[in-house]
């Protein structure tokens, strides 16, 4: 295996409310290649999209801590690096996209003027010669006569525009790595389509390492390589993306397996997770999915979970006590 | 053939375009143009079709919360847009709607009981305070909440159970018919597997009906008994839904389902791309009005295109119907 680009390890950053400090980020190690796709999925307030923000650095603090572990890029420690070594890198070596377009661009400055900033910023262009690197990453995200649209605001262009006017930016830079948060959610299907093939063909080109954050499984399907599955800050599940989509291993994956509308026969009932997620600042005891696992042991109630290595499949971890082995464990999973 | 709830003809919206100082019109968003469909009861009627593409105006005109440019909609059959103000507030305790995001559809200043209960007193479906407690709390055991959460305020709830109190206001007058606008987008995964089981136990219990409007194949797959493909407005094919995701007919059908998420790493798909994005409703193309994204377009279908209608095994009728010059 070649050396990973980017090596995240025991990342854990935390929220600051009142007296106390809750991780949103509990403990996340992982590897990004080259020319590779890692996503996270999970629902809203599992901390995928706070991960993200912690290896950009771009958490406001308060009420954000100063994110813990290491993230190392390139030798360097991204968590240790000035504010002003960051910058290098924020935007030129590691790039985001955004769910929501509209609230990633500016909305006072046409589109022309915030690529052509990105370009004087990291690369040294200047004048024409920004421009045109402009117009030539815009042409490359497929949107049509880029040299008129770079005069356009952003709410002159449609939401697929826009969402490709921000791929442009991020990779015009030619970055090691891409971070792209919910990049479809905000689009309709065919539009999604097409940008989920521009971005994974854009990706092919570049080589670059995609760090995809998401809550669909479809796109999941589509994108990738590896898959962590995130629950309550912590890791639940992490594997192949073909050994998860195959061997679903910890109720938490299952349950959200479960609940996708489309593959039970129609109108019969779906098999939802019971109960609510918990909040931040009440996380469960023990395993953090107990309250509603329904395999749920009295062991799982207490405690830090482990990591297990499942039998099956590469590399394929659960943090679940239903795979450590134990009789007891065996039996309550085959009910 | 069970009763017939709801008949649609020919429904049409088109929003004037005002300009200048004096507000002159210059030009009309078509909207929707010419759709129609009939909902009977117990049944799911799916609206699929992407934004902008006319299905949020079609469930607000198909219930006279905006007035129709032009049409025919017989509800319980009557005919509703020629009720006068009275008869149609009557009439409202029929036709019920839900929306998008929950919260904003609910008022924060309100309490749970106070949110169920007014519907309750304004139509005159509850004599006193005791009854409309009763009412209330047999609402919420419905809709799979407690009912001592009647004193609490909307933020205190989370974005599931907003919804699920918004279904309950739905719910809370014995509409025959409920326009779901999308009900599912605002949530997770996990939370709209619940809602959705949701509905569909409330229509078996209380032989309700919806209009299920929604941009997502896979919900609209499994909650529907019959789907319209919009586009721009109109029309662009109608099934049952077993018929459309096996059959279907029209390209633009075709195109949608195609751009459905796989739902393995090692599926292979067949991909039909459609090049651009939906043309602005202000001035739709002529004739079939994708034929400007359409991979099979020619110069004929500038023109108005063919109604084909083909029997659907599922119901035995000739009810698979699609707008398009191909075969």
């Amino acid at each position: 295996m070649n050396q990973p680009i980017l090596k995240v390890h025991n990342l854990t950053t935390k929220l600051q409310i009142g007296q106390h400090a809750y991780s949103v980020v509990d403990n996340l190690s992982f590897d990004l290649h080259l020319g590779k796709t890692m996503a996270i999925v999970g629902e809203s307030g599992c901390g995928k999209t706070m991960t993200a923000l912690s290896l950009m650095r771009i958490l406001p603090q308060p009420p954000a801590l100063p994110s813990e572990g290491q993230v190392i890029y390139r030798d360097q420690n991204l968590l240790k690096l000035s504010e002003r070594e960051m910058r290098s890198i924020r935007g030129g070596r590691i790039a985001m996209i955004f769910q929501d377009p509209n609230s990633a661009l500016n909305p006072v400055y046409t589109i022309g003027d915030q690529l052509v900033e990105a370009a004087e910023i990291h690369l040294g262009l200047y004048g024409d010669e920004a421009v045109n690197k402009v117009i030539q990453a815009l042409m490359e995200v497929g949107i049509p006569s880029p040299e008129k649209r770079i005069d356009d605001y952003p709410f002159q262009m449609s939401g697929g525009m826009k969402q490709r006017a921000m791929i442009a930016m991020a990779l015009m830079c030619e970055p090691d790595i891409l971070i792209a948060d919910e990049p479809t959610t905000a689009l309709d299907v065919t539009i999604q389509a097409q940008v989920l093939d521009l971005i994974r063909r854009l990706q092919k080109k570049k080589g670059m390492a995609l760090l995809l954050i998401t809550h669909d499984m479809g796109v999941v399907a589509e994108m990738a390589d590896d898959v962590i599955v995130m629950y309550a800050s912590q890791d639940v599940e992490r594997g192949k993306a073909i050994d998860i989509f195959d061997r679903l291993a910890h109720p938490y994956t299952i349950g959200l397996f479960n609940s996708r509308a489309g593959f039970t026969d129609p109108g019969s009932m779906l098999q939802p997770i019971k109960g609510a997620v918990p909040s931040l600042t009440h996380y469960p005891e023990g395993c953090r999915f107990h309250p509603r696992c329904p395999f749920v042991m009295e062991k799982c109630k207490q405690g830090q979970i482990p990591d297990f290595l499942l039998p099956q499949g590469d590399d394929h971890r659960a943090k679940c006590l239903l795979y450590d082995g134990t009789r007891e464990s065996e039996e309550r999973r085959k009910k | 053939m069970t009763k017939e709830i709801m008949k649609v003809q020919d429904l049409t919206k088109f929003f004037p375009v005002t300009a200048g100082i004096l507000r002159h019109i210059v030009g009309y968003v078509q909207a929707v143009n010419g759709v129609g469909f009939t909902i009977h009861k117990k049944e799911v009627l799916g609206l699929v079709g992407e934004s902008g593409s006319g299905k949020t105006t079609v469930g607000r005109a198909a219930i006279r919360l905006i007035e129709p440019t032009k049409g025919k909609i017989s509800f319980l059959g009557k005919d509703l847009l020629a009720l006068n103000p009275q008869e149609l507030l009557e009439m409202r305790t029929k036709m019920q709607m839900i929306f998008q995001d929950p919260y904003s559809s609910l008022n924060p200043r309100k309490t749970i009981g106070d949110t169920l209960g007014e519907p309750l007193r304004y139509h005159g479906m509850v004599k006193n305070k005791v009854e409309e407690v009763d009412r209330v709390a047999e609402i919420l055991n419905m809709i799979g909440l407690s009912p001592d959460i009647m004193r609490r305020y909307p933020h205190q709830f989370s974005g599931g159970q907003q919804q699920r109190i918004c279904i309950g206001r739905a719910i809370a007058l014995n509409p025959e018919l409920i326009v779901c606008d999308e009900p599912l987008s605002a949530l997770d995964v996990s939370v709209q597997a619940q809602i959705l089981n949701l509905l569909l136990d409330l229509r078996n219990r209380l032989g309700l009906s919806y209009l299920f409007i929604s941009h997502d194949l896979s919900i609209i797959r499994h909650i529907s008994d019959k789907v319209i493909v919009l586009y721009l407005g109109k029309i662009m094919e109608s099934a049952s839904t077993k018929e459309l995701f096996r059959n279907p007919k029209h390209p633009y059908t075709r195109a949608l389902l195609s751009a459905m998420p796989k739902t393995h790493p090692l599926q292979k798909m067949d991909r039909m791309q459609l090049k651009g994005e939906i043309p602005s409703a202000l001035n739709p193309p002529s004739g079939c009005p994708f034929r400007t994204r359409c991979p099979f377009a020619q110069p004929i279908c500038a023109e108005t295109p063919p109604v084909k209608v083909i029997q659907d095994p599922d119901t035995g009728a000739f009810d698979h119907v699609y707008h398009c010059i191909l075969d």
